[in-house]
């Protein structure tokens, strides 16, 4: 089964919010001259920004915030975050691989940036709904 | 970069505790727009069973953030860490963190490869209340990349 796309907008200044709630000042994630430096396109946004915007596609198909028991991903792309209004966009889809028999249900995430895998190996156990 | 296997096994003193907050905890599912009123409203994350704020899943790095700078700062081990990229991240839970849980995290080396010129290390953390109460196991793996 596969479960509905969710697409989530990203911009410059949700990357300043997600590093002062997160804690993670790494200037590859707000100074395009930073980033360049070390050869990146630009500007990038955190991985573990990525991870929790697919966090929230997994809670929302799970129907409940507290519904995960595993969670894990690879982060294979950096997703490029334009200084623009637009920025960029993740688009986040599922495919249900198992339910268990205690109640479990085993997800294989996919989320891409223009077009492109950003993760690999994503995959979620949230508790079956009741 | 070449990182010494030796370090396989080698485990880390727990963390001071961190202290979750219930603002926090708000600003954080506000960072990444998770709007569910558990994350922000006590009444309806205790209508789901839980004492007070429920933390979106990837919460807890906020606080083994310390624990991982315990490891990738420690000079023994020498990683460069302006040549670190995150490789993969996991979380097992037990359950959601909660804003009031005090945590501490203690934190192990699982495993140490170079590959292709590129060190891999992997971290495991635990996540437990000061009493004792296991909460989220995280692990980190992150890439040392090698002089091109």
């Amino acid at each position: 089964m596969e479960l509905p796309a969710k697409t989530f907008q990203v911009t410059r200044a949700d990357l300043v919010r997600y590093a002062g709630a997160s804690g993670d000042f790494n200037p590859i994630h707000w100074s395009d001259r930073f980033a360049t430096k070390v050869g990146l396109p630009g500007v990038i946004a955190h991985g573990m920004f990525t991870m929790a915007l697919v966090s929230r596609a997994i809670t929302e198909w799970a129907g409940a915030p507290d519904a995960v028991v595993d969670y894990g991903v690879r982060f294979t792309r950096p997703v490029v975050v334009p200084d623009d209004d637009q920025g960029t966009e993740i688009e986040v889809t599922a495919v249900v691989r198992e339910v268990t028999e205690d109640g479990l249900t085993r997800l294989d995430v996919t989320a891409t940036c223009l077009g492109e895998k950003v993760l690999s190996q994503a995959r979620a156990t949230i508790r079956t709904a009741r | 970069m070449s990182l010494d296997p030796s370090f396989v096994g080698r485990t880390y003193p727990p963390t001071a505790p961190y202290q979750v907050g219930r603002e926090k905890i708000r600003e954080f599912a506000t960072a990444i727009g998770a709007t569910d009123p558990a994350h922000h409203d006590p009444a309806a994350a205790r209508a789901l069973g839980h004492p007070d704020v429920v933390a979106p899943p990837t919460f807890p790095v906020v606080v083994t953030m310390a624990a991982s700078r315990q490891i990738v700062e420690d000079p023994a081990l020498g990683v460069d860490y302006s040549r670190v990229v995150h490789g993969d991240q996991r979380f097992a839970y037990t359950r959601p963190v909660v804003a009031g849980d005090e945590l501490v995290c203690a934190s192990t080396i699982e495993d140490v490869t170079t590959r292709g010129g590129h060190g891999f290390l992997t971290t495991r953390t635990d996540v437990s209340t000061v009493a004792g109460e296991p909460v989220v196991a995280v692990w980190s793996k992150i890439v040392v990349r090698g002089e091109a």
